[in-house]
């Protein structure tokens, strides 16, 4: 690495050349939501240390939803602020504000999922991870409600890396961010209190491939460090017209640097731990995977793509090409095969991220990335990562004698049973299909309008499969509706206020992005602005 | 522009359906009045908003009541809607069949089921209310298709309407109803799909920043883009309409579809497709659709003949005429791409014609099946002679399917056919021969079911009761009336094709052999 050295001016670290070390400056009211959220899970940690176990569960639950609302109405407070701060590590602009609130408010609605006891007494965590499955103790923690708090600092402190992970603008820091959010959802996964051999080896598996995949995004950091001389986005950007590195370098650095990205946002063909774990998770740990780190991942990308890559000296155009197609792909026709409920929707979520990334296709005449690619991404993201939160959330509600009852036959002749439900759950479904009047119709119409003029063909195919993938959720909706209920089938449990509020705001948000989704467009256009 | 009488038209039986589904369940009676309230409500609203409707040739004049209103901004789409002639006469249509498929299905889904029923194993418990509430919101989306002047308002109706026809199938269709409705609901979504493509396409290629029809025409630009677009357009509506060969579905789901609910698919529902033939395809890209003419042309007559064979060849009585409906559409097709006034005329007075005369045997069958329990043509047999009322609607609405002359099919079967010759010769000869494969399909369903010897289950068939015979009169009515009188609904109807032939640029060939009448050639 002698060639660095030769390089005059290094910019990664400002001042750190004349050997006397300059504190960066720190815009702290821009990043105020960031402190808030992991100040609250380090006193939640506490919490668990210091409060007597019968208070723990209020005080976690109370803290946790007071510090995501506070971030909250703070990325609201700061809207309009354009910053690149912490030696421009961090850009707080348009974009990462829309995101962290997004971030912030499915963040807490899948703690309401979490927090909730009203369908399996002691919530859906089991109480100590530790008890080794099937032994004497495990048989009698899974008959008492004792409830497990320390759930909910591990969801504050992901919630933390994710508020942090797309407004990296530098990617060592997006490195920090990618782990701050993944251990927590690694330990996370494993903590089911009903088949808990089956949470544990989703657990595993996340946390196997996570850390292969965070190997491919720090090496490609490496690598895109020695092409740039500086691991910062609009540094990166500027050495691809200037540095006299090898291309080798840049190729590769991004090559690797957005597999383990892809990785995160569940895109095929990484996408193979997807099904898997949010099959064995406890659903309302799926229902956070699968709308907040999908938007956080997706975040990156867009953050990555466009400052660190919006050039037009080379072509990384068809890397994306592929990968969205693959996902399109395998989402919609393997989805076609399961027969799981949580599967299917897992299935469906690679086909979505298919769908989110045609957006970065998006150009204008001049051949330049379109903003409209990202503003639709915005719109995409938010909607459906509210709709996703409900369906999850009423996943939870079907069950019988050994708790969730996610096997598709099981589901069968709901609708007699439970009206309401069944058409709920058909009207989320309708969203995932994209049938108008739902706000996956307006995600998928604004997606696709973005990509036409760069990618016409790649609409088709993408249209051709969401064809396919309605398949797979009509055939949710005829279990439901046209067949005939079991004996012995599982009912609907009607869950407490705290379960109610999540699925109502996520199916309302639905419905209302649907038929008046002009504020949330016009929020997500002002919003599609980045800072280099 | 904020005339909100067509808005008023949709607002009724949404209201009457929401009420509906309001109703604590039980209450199958009073939500059977609802509904047969709030459709005659629409159907007279309907019939008020046909008179007030003016007949001129003033371009000004092309869509009417028309108001518009900003629904989402960043896309330039509207909630507008406006009628022309060819969209008021198929509402008008449609709003008719509702309150007929109200009346007629009146006992079809009670809850007390007969003993026979409750005695056959899983026989479903089906709610009345639910069923009537769905007949009219697809009623809303019906009209909303077609009152439309939004390319994606229209599509948004488009594809909503499909949700309350897969409930319909699906939840209250025959043995293979569940087969039927995914196939329709995934057939009709995909031709969906390729036509939301075709729609982003169009807004994007011209430019406008508008979805609003006016806006639209003429600004796509020629060349290989518009047949790109125009074919994503077409086959949503091939599959729709359905031309051979996207017609697979249709035989299924209508004949799995409840009587009411078949008489709704192929009366209406279909004709959206070669509605949108018209109204889309032909304005928005008039030089891809002169490029296309002749191979459409050509499989319309290919469906024309295929379809009637195979209706000669069925045993399951809606599935033939389900075929039947086949054939007629590639009379329809072959009226429109032929691109003269006549055709254009005489297609459009054919999707109401078929509408009536369609639904209405759909209807009979239905009554028939309620009665006999099989939809198999071998299980009946001198039916007629057990019930002769039944036995004469039924020979009624075949007459009228087979286009008799006297009957109100005839004359648009005809001046389709006019249209037709006048430009394509070979193709009005070809088709020809559909009018008498109808014939025979028609007589040989009625002979075999109607005629011939008294089966002896069909010897405890009760006759067509008060309520019944209400429900078919209009239809009957209007079949014959308008086969005598066209007149109004041809004045209403020829300015709005006129305009459509405009757009696509074509004129009406001279008619050269009307100056050597009768030649003995």
């Amino acid at each position: 690495m002698s060639a660095l050295t030769a390089v005059p001016a290094n910019i990664l670290a400002a001042g750190t050349n004349n050997g006397a070390f300059v504190t960066p400056s720190i815009s702290y009211a821009a990043i105020a939501p960031i402190l808030i959220v992991l100040a609250a899970a380090c006193v939640g940690v506490l919490f668990e240390a210091v409060l007597p176990r019968g208070q723990r569960f209020y005080a976690q639950v109370a803290l946790t939803l007071a510090a995501l609302l506070a971030a909250f109405i703070d990325v609201i407070a700061i809207r309009g602020h354009s910053v690149v701060t912490a030696s421009r590590a961090i850009a707080i602009d348009g974009t990462s504000l829309f995101l962290q609130g997004t971030i912030l408010v499915l963040g807490a609605l899948a703690v309401l999922l979490l927090a909730e006891r009203g369908v399996e007494p002691g919530s859906a965590i089991v109480a100590q991870a530790a008890v080794v499955v099937g032994s004497p103790a495990d048989r009698r923690l899974a008959s008492s409600d004792r409830v497990q708090t320390e759930i909910f600092p591990l969801a504050l402190f992901a919630v933390g890396g994710m508020l942090i992970f797309p407004a990296a603008n530098n990617l060592l820091l997006m490195f920090v961010a990618l782990e701050v959010l993944s251990l927590p959802l690694y330990l996370m996964a494993g903590l089911s209190r009903r088949r808990r051999l089956l949470s544990q080896e989703a657990a595993i598996k996340y946390f196997l491939l996570g850390a292969f995949a965070s190997a491919f995004f720090l090496y490609g950091v490496a690598l895109l460090y020695g092409y740039a001389d500086s691991a910062n986005l609009s540094d990166i950007l500027r050495a691809q017209n200037t540095s006299t590195q090898s291309d080798t370098l840049l190729y590769l650095g991004f090559g690797l640097l957005i597999v383990g990205l892809l990785f995160k946002a569940g895109i095929a063909p990484f996408h193979s731990w997807t099904p898997d774990v949010y099959q064995g998770s406890p659903t309302p740990v799926t229902a956070f995977m699968a709308s907040c780190t999908k938007i956080a991942a997706f975040g990156a990308i867009l953050r990555v793509l466009y400052v660190g890559f919006s050039v037009s000296s080379w072509n990384w155009r068809p890397i994306i090409w592929t990968v969205a197609i693959a996902s399109i792909a395998v989402g919609a026709v393997v989805g076609l095969t399961q027969t799981d409920v949580k599967r299917i929707l897992a299935y469906s979520s690679i086909a979505h991220a298919g769908f989110i990334l045609m957006a970065v296709l998006a150009q204008n005449a001049q051949g330049q990335m379109d903003v409209s690619g990202l503003s639709s991404s915005l719109f995409y993201l938010a909607a459906y990562g509210l709709t996703t939160i409900a369906a999850f959330g009423m996943v939870t509600l079907v069950r019988d004698g050994n708790g969730e009852a996610t096997h598709l036959s099981q589901w069968s002749g709901l609708a007699r049973r439970s009206p309401l439900f069944a058409v709920t759950f058909t009207f989320l479904l309708l969203a995932f299909a994209g049938i108008p009047l739902t706000s996956g119709f307006t995600g998928k119409f604004v997606v696709f309008r973005a990509a036409y003029h760069s990618a016409a063909p790649l609409v088709v195919i993408a249209l051709i499969g969401s064809a396919i993938a309605a398949f797979f959720y009509l055939r949710i909706v005829v279990m439901m509706f046209f067949a005939e209920p079991a004996e012995d089938g599982p009912s609907v449990v009607i869950p407490s206020a705290l379960s109610s509020i999540a699925i109502t705001v996520g199916t309302g948000a639905t419905l209302v992005l649907g038929v008046f989704p002009q504020p949330l467009l016009d929020l997500a256009d002002h919003a599609a602005k980045l800072r280099g | 522009m904020h005339n909100v009488s067509l808005l008023l038209l949709l607002a009724i039986p949404l209201l009457g359906s929401l009420v509906i589904f309001a109703l604590p369940t039980g209450r199958d009676l009073l939500a059977k009045q609802v509904a047969l309230v709030f459709s005659i409500a629409t159907f007279a609203f309907a019939i008020v908003l046909g008179f007030l409707f003016k007949v001129s040739d003033n371009r000004a004049d092309r869509f009417q009541f028309q108001g518009s209103w900003t629904w989402i901004r960043s896309f330039g789409v509207h909630f507008a809607f406006g009628v022309d002639g060819i969209a008021l006469v198929l509402i008008g249509m449609s709003t008719l069949l509702v309150p007929v498929v109200v009346l007629a299905s009146w006992n079809s889904f009670d809850s007390v089921a007969d003993a026979e029923e409750i005695a056959a194993e899983n026989a479903p418990k089906r709610s009345a209310k639910t069923y009537f509430a769905l007949l009219l919101l697809l009623e809303v989306f019906m009209v909303g298709v077609f009152a439309a002047t939004d390319v994606f308002l229209f599509y948004v109706f488009f594809e909503a309407m499909l949700v309350p026809m897969y409930f319909i199938i699906g939840s209250f269709g025959g043995p293979r109803r569940q087969y039927a409705a995914v196939k329709f609901f995934l057939y009709s979504l995909l031709g969906g799909l390729l036509m939301l493509a075709a729609v982003i396409g169009v807004y994007v290629s011209a430019g406008t920043a508008s979805f609003a029809f006016t806006d639209l025409v003429g600004h796509v630009p020629n060349g290989a883009t518009q047949k790109w677009l125009f074919l994503g357009f077409f086959i949503a509506f091939a599959i729709k309409a359905p031309l051979v060969p996207f017609h697979t579905w249709l035989p299924d789901a209508g004949a799995e579809a409840p009587a009411g609910g078949a008489a709704l698919l192929v009366g209406v529902l279909d004709k959206v497709g070669t509605f949108g033939f018209l109204r889309y395809c032909l304005p928005l890209f008039p030089e891809a659709s002169r490029y296309f003419a002749k191979p459409i042309l050509i499989l319309s007559v290919i469906g024309i003949l295929y379809a009637a064979f195979l209706a000669m060849g069925q045993r399951d009585m809606k599935r033939l005429v389900a075929y039947t409906s086949i054939a007629h559409f590639g009379f329809i097709g072959i009226g429109i791409f032929a691109f003269t006034t006549q055709g254009g005329t005489g297609a459009v007075l054919y999707m109401v014609n078929h509408g009536l005369s369609t639904g209405l045997l759909f209807i009979v069958i239905g009554l028939l099946v309620a009665r006999g329990k099989s939809r198999l043509i071998s299980d009946y047999g001198g039916t007629a002679r057990i019930t002769p009322r039944l036995g004469g609607v039924f020979l009624l609405a075949g007459l009228s399917a087979l286009a008799l002359p006297g009957m109100s099919t005839f004359i648009s079967e005809f001046l389709t056919l006019l249209g037709t010759f006048t430009r394509h010769k070979g193709i009005a000869i070809v088709a020809t021969a559909g009018i008498i494969l109808a014939a025979l399909y028609v007589l040989l369903l009625y002979q075999r079911t109607m005629q011939g010897p008294v089966l002896e289950k069909v010897k405890g068939f009760r006759d067509l009761n008060a309520r019944e015979l209400f429900a078919v009169g209009p239809l009957i009515a209007l079949i014959l009336v308008l086969g005598v009188y066209p007149k109004p609904v041809i004045d209403i109807i020829n300015p709005a094709v006129k305009f459509t032939m405009q757009d696509v640029g074509k004129t009406d060939p001279q008619p050269v052999s009307a100056a050597q009448p009768g030649g003995h050639k």
